[in-house]
């Protein structure tokens, strides 16, 4: 079994190997039997169309976590040039949680804040599984701050299992950091569009998700807590993780008809990861053409809109009188 | 069940008579933290603290906001907003059910209630969580209602405070839950704005969404002694970093030692502190007149005088 896999892509992964099988087979031996391997591709992209028209919600939520999924650092080198890192928070420490930088994105300067995870197992524990500190999200707010004085507008891309839970977050404050940059976000005198890149976790996904647009990869989840966690304290059990994934609608689509979403970027045929150019492009294509509609706005407009927004979130009942 | 209960047909036997709820309830009450015994109207007249050991009970919004203000010129705001269901969430129960049942246990219609009244006089709003009412979690009404109420204070020019008990969002109504965070902290914007004083006040617990949005967010950050105040909860973060927590982790008084709060402050002394913390704020607000429209002296002093007899 191949662990860059997740089980429901296992016959395909089986399928793609025997192609490459038979391809280093007609490359060795000088025969053609390109008729075999193209039938062979044709029964894989059907395979792949079958599996991916019908995931379920918890294969959605195992997709967005994909250990080959692109991350915040392969989007800005597909998408922008000149990318330029900022590092730290001016008070403790940098926290390589979140990358934050200035690049070009289509020609024009922005400021990019992403979460960011690691790949192989030294990279991971460098980047704390993607879970952020205080010091990511005052970091994240300071070169915010920078991009408001310096007319910038800033993209957001969110890919976090949450905030880190440790004894060390705690003691510098992680309660204070997120609901500081909520507070700052919501006022923020520069356009700020957000992405869901693949994980959203909870506040540590919304501490740099407040703004003017909100955009979530098609194989991406945001949730207010994650399915595990939701299962062992409403189930009792981590194992109703699927349960809790469903009860929760936490995919792009759901998140979607819950009204909370500006565009739902498409992916490529089996997910991102199967093709990090065409995810970069669509994603990049929707960035450039929210970031031109709110530069139109005039910036009070800009931030009366967002206010708006943010005050609509959430559904009650009300009756008139008493 | 006893040999003697199985030996009665089913018919005869009276259910629960073997479980706690047999034993009446009203007249005393044990201390969770000191195991004292306590007659229950000696206790209400203590505010709900132990007199034995100090130790502060969790009470009700409504208890909170009778101990908070005056007893004259009070008025409900956003009590007409009532919590629905958009997700038809379901776990073991349905949340529906869940909200029926908070309902008839606690009397509220959700986790915070807010009144405008008067803290000695003083015109304030204030809204105060119940931790009865599913965890005094933070769904789409919680934020709401903290909304209408931040609202109210700018257009009366009058300050907030917020009494804080939530294990965080609220679970069931998912990302409509999360967003409450972003609303509540962008609400508290305007109130910036227009320089009026903002006061969190913690009362235990305070964790999760509730704590890392409008709870951490005061012009003052305030909490009653020995509440649990944090981001995750003590078993999480056990969990993940798999040591043991040092003494006293995420309480008050490590909160205040770390920076994150101003002061602890008795629940008996509650009143006086922040009516004197308050009038000291509003101080300059009451002034901004003065600049623009000079009025004379004799005045100026009267309001003086005013402003410190109040504060006795």
């Amino acid at each position: 079994m191949d662990l860059k896999f997740l089980d429901f892509e296992q016959p395909l992964a089986e399928l793609e190997a025997k192609i490459k099988e038979l391809r280093n087979v007609e490359f060795d031996n000088d025969i053609n039997i390109s008729d075999a391997i193209r039938q062979l591709e044709d029964r894989s992209r059907a395979l792949a169309e079958s599996i991916f028209s019908n995931l379920s919600d918890w294969q959605i939520s195992q997709l967005s976590r994909h250990p080959g999924r692109p991350y915040t650092l392969d989007y800005i080198e597909h998408i922008m040039t000149d990318f330029h890192e900022l590092h730290g928070d001016r008070a403790y420490a940098d926290d390589p949680a979140i990358v934050c930088g200035l690049a070009r994105l289509d020609k024009q300067p922005v400021m990019v804040i992403g979460h960011q995870k690691g790949r192989d197992t030294k990279e991971k524990i460098y980047r704390n599984f993607g879970m952020p500190r205080p010091e990511g999200y005052r970091k994240a707010l300071r070169v915010m701050k920078m991009a408001e004085r310096f007319k910038i507008p800033v993209i957001c891309l969110i890919d976090t299992p949450g905030a880190y839970p440790g004894i060390g977050a705690e003691e510098r404050g992680q309660s204070e950091a997120i609901a500081r940059n909520l507070f700052e976000m919501a006022k923020l005198r520069t356009p700020i569009i957000c992405t869901i890149i693949g994980e959203g976790g909870s506040g540590g996904a919304l501490a740099i998700g407040v703004g003017d647009r909100l955009i979530m990869l098609e194989y991406s989840i945001y949730s207010v807590i994650s399915p595990e966690g939701c299962a062992s304290i409403l189930w009792k059990s981590a194992e109703k993780s699927q349960l809790a994934a469903e009860a929760m609608g936490i995919t792009s689509d759901r998140i979607r008809e819950q009204g909370f979403l500006d565009e739902v970027v498409r992916e490529p045929l089996g997910g991102g990861h199967r093709n990090f150019k065409i995810i970069a492009l669509n994603l990049k294509e929707a960035l450039i053409r929210h970031l031109s509609e709110l530069k139109r706005q005039p910036i009070d407009e800009l931030l009366d809109n967002r206010y708006r927004r943010i005050m609509n979130f959430g559904v009650f009942s009300e009756e008139a009188g008493k | 069940m006893s040999w003697f209960e199985k030996l009665l047909p089913k018919t005869i036997r009276t259910e629960g008579s073997s479980k706690k709820g047999a034993v009446p309830e009203g007249l005393w009450t044990k201390c969770p933290s000191c195991n004292a015994i306590l007659y229950n109207i000696e206790l209400e007249r203590n505010l709900s603290v132990c007199p034995k050991c100090e130790h502060h009970m969790r009470i009700s919004a409504r208890m909170r906001l009778n101990i908070f203000l005056d007893e004259e010129g009070r008025e409900e705001i956003g009590k007409n907003i009532k919590p629905v269901d958009p997700l038809k969430f379901k776990d073991s129960k349905k949340y529906k059910d869940r909200i029926i049942q908070a309902q008839k246990q606690t009397k509220e219609n959700d986790a915070l209630v807010v009144m405008k009244g008067r803290l000695k006089g003083d015109d304030i709003v204030v809204a105060a969580f119940d931790f009865k009412f599913m965890g005094g979690s933070m769904g789409s009404v919680v934020g709401e209602r903290f909304v209408r109420g931040v609202n109210k204070s700018v257009e009366l020019g009058v300050p907030f405070i917020v009494f804080t008990s939530s294990g965080g969002a609220r679970m069931q109504e998912s990302l409509y839950s999360l967003f409450q965070m972003a609303k509540t902290s962008a609400v508290l914007t305007r109130l910036a704005d227009a320089g009026l004083p903002y006061i969190s006040f913690m009362t235990d617990p305070t964790m999760g969404g509730v704590s890392a949005s409008l709870a951490m967010l005061g012009d003052i950050n305030a909490a009653e002694p020995n509440a649990l105040i944090g981001f995750a909860g003590p078993r999480v973060i056990e969990q993940t970093v798999r040591e043991k927590l040092p003494e006293g982790f995420q309480r008050s008084e490590f909160l205040q030692e770390h920076g994150a709060i101003d002061m602890i402050i008795d629940r008996r002394e509650i009143r006086d502190k922040m009516h004197s913390i308050l009038t000291m704020l509003m101080a300059g607000i009451l002034e901004v007149p003065l600049l623009v429209d000079p009025i004379p002296e004799a005045v100026i002093a009267e309001n003086v005088v005013e402003l410190h007899s109040d504060q006795e």
